[in-house]
């Protein structure tokens, strides 16, 4: 009993219970998928599911098509948030507050009735379901979370900078271009990591927002999972990963910017 | 004039984003099966909503989704703030690499998160159900405690715990009374941010769920949706989730400004 209270009371010791928790449920699934990629059914090491996937047209066509989506709805949401996020922050304080409440609220609720909400209102307006309302949908779903940390560095922004520009001689077009823009690229640059990594790794969206006709990348993997085809779908999952890492490489800091986003 | 634009263009791309969530509302008030079709006012969906009766498979994924939340909520809250309070006391080294492992979770993509536990459950021959997608919100709603009650305790005097202990408390007396009060505002956020996290979430619940027939709301809505016909009262269940949560971040903002206030 002495010793549990002497164990205890080193409060560090306290870390072990997630440290467990962390290896079983983070670092060992992880794992997992990187074995399940590299071996085949019988559980000898293998590259055979990379080669499926290069000499498979049609999963290489969904990965190309989805990234090809995702950079188009990141470019939808930075040429439509940037603005909003600019304006927002250039408002008086009072009203951009409750302004950008309302900008952030669409993001707490349910991503599939968002989804959903899209599907009705193109109904609703007897438009087609297909590419449009997919971007319109991905758009839709994702466009908060661009407004919000460019919003957040343009409001922390040193005002005397602007000032300085403006004194120095320079035309309102380029006190944003060389001084505003600048400054908020953090912000940008995560928002640009917000956007892509979920438009690029959802599943289940595409397919309500098209009527099943179009296919993105997560949707092939979990339809691999789904039907027992394990190693493949690790090994796809693997390559998703791959892809998030390489463009997290361009994010120096955004992952703390990414976690203010969530947290309004 | 440039202020009114720009004000007009934050209010046209609100209507945008608001109105799929505005038709849905507005069409929760008719009884018509197909949404577009309005027959007349009615409050027939939210009765039969509550009724139950019709639609017992969705009461039951209301509820399901409900329990979820909470076990996960409560018990991520505690893992996490105990680890929050055993990391803060770690040394550099061992405190980097618990927090790297910590931001995994949120880096990484739903459904990377969703494939990795997939596959930890099936090599381990663990049937999937209720527990197993608890087991998963847990993974991925804790590391959002543990950066939540950080904060409080980076802020935290102390000498104020150390002079606990030389006044003669035993540490746990110290933790009830001095910790514990510093680090309350942060797990109360954290809880309430892994409960609606753990409510909103689609990618992973899905990859844990198993097939014995368990349904959550996004579960319940994905196979709803896939199936073609939208149940009529996912309108009023939308719309009042949609309210619930407007009224609470209402309170929530309110909440934080009088906080802010008192503090200058």
């Amino acid at each position: 009993m002495e010793k549990i209270t002497a164990f205890l009371s080193k409060r560090r010791n306290w870390t072990i219970p997630y440290a467990l928790f962390l290896s079983v449920f983070v670092v060992m699934p992880l794992v997992l998928i990187a074995w399940y990629a590299f071996t085949d059914v019988d559980g000898s090491v293998t590259g055979e599911n990379f080669r499926k996937f290069m000499q498979h047209p049609e999963a290489l066509n969904t990965f190309i098509y989805s990234v090809g989506i995702a950079i188009i709805t990141t470019l939808v949401c930075l040429l439509l948030g940037y603005p909003a996020a600019y304006i927002l922050s250039r408002a008086g304080f009072k009203s951009s507050n409750t302004m950008v409440v309302l900008f952030i609220l669409p993001m707490w609720i349910n991503i599939l009735i968002r989804t959903l909400a899209t599907v009705a209102l193109f109904d609703f307006l007897n438009l087609p379901l297909g590419e449009g309302a997919l971007v319109f949908g991905m758009v839709y779903n994702f466009l908060p979370f661009m407004i919000y940390p460019i919003y957040n560095t343009l409001q922390k922004m040193d005002q005397n900078l602007i000032e300085a520009a403006q004194d120095l001689g320079a035309n309102p077009v380029q006190v944003f271009t060389k001084t505003v823009f600048p400054l908020s690229m953090p912000g940008v640059v995560s928002g640009i990591m917000i956007v892509f990594m979920p438009t690029i790794s959802t599943f289940a969206i595409a397919e309500l927002l098209t009527m099943n006709n179009i296919k993105l990348f997560g949707t092939t993997i979990q339809e691999n999972i789904n039907n027992g085809m394990w190693n493949y779908g690790a090994a796809l999952s693997l390559i998703m990963l791959l892809l998030i890492g390489i463009t997290g490489l361009f994010n120096g800091d955004g992952d703390k910017a990414s976690n203010e986003g969530g947290l309004i | 004039m440039m202020k009114y634009l720009g004000k007009a263009y934050l209010w046209l791309l609100l209507l945008l984003l608001y109105a799929p969530i505005l038709i849905i509302m507005i069409f929760s008030f008719t009884e018509a099966k197909v949404l577009g079709n309005w027959t007349g006012f009615s409050t027939k969906l939210y009765t039969s909503l509550f009724a139950g009766g019709v639609h017992r498979s969705l009461i039951n994924a209301i509820w399901n989704t409900l329990a979820i939340a909470v076990i996960a909520a409560t018990v991520s809250t505690l893992l996490g703030s105990v680890a929050a309070i055993g990391i803060y006391n770690l040394r550099v080294r061992a405190r980097q690499a618990i927090g790297f492992v910590n931001s995994i979770p949120i880096l990484n993509p739903d459904i990377i998160t969703g494939v990795s536990l997939f596959l930890l459950f099936v090599s381990f021959g663990i049937s999937q159900g209720f527990t197993t997608v608890v087991l998963a919100h847990i993974t991925f709603c804790t590391p959002y405690v543990v950066l939540s009650v950080m904060p409080r305790l980076r802020q935290m005097n102390q000498n104020i715990y150390e002079a606990a202990l030389d006044l003669g408390a035993t540490p746990f007396q110290a933790l009830r009374k001095i910790i514990l009060p510093e680090i309350r505002p942060g797990m109360i956020s954290g809880f309430i941010l892994a409960f609606t996290l753990s409510i909103d979430d689609f990618a992973v619940t899905i990859f844990t769920i198993g097939n014995e027939g368990l349904e959550t709301l996004s579960t319940y809505i994905y196979a709803d949706a896939r199936k073609g016909g939208l149940t009529p009262e996912l309108r009023p269940l939308s719309t009042i989730i949609f309210v619930a949560v407007l009224v609470l971040l209402i309170i929530i903002n309110k909440r934080s400004a009088r906080i802010n206030r008192s503090k200058e």
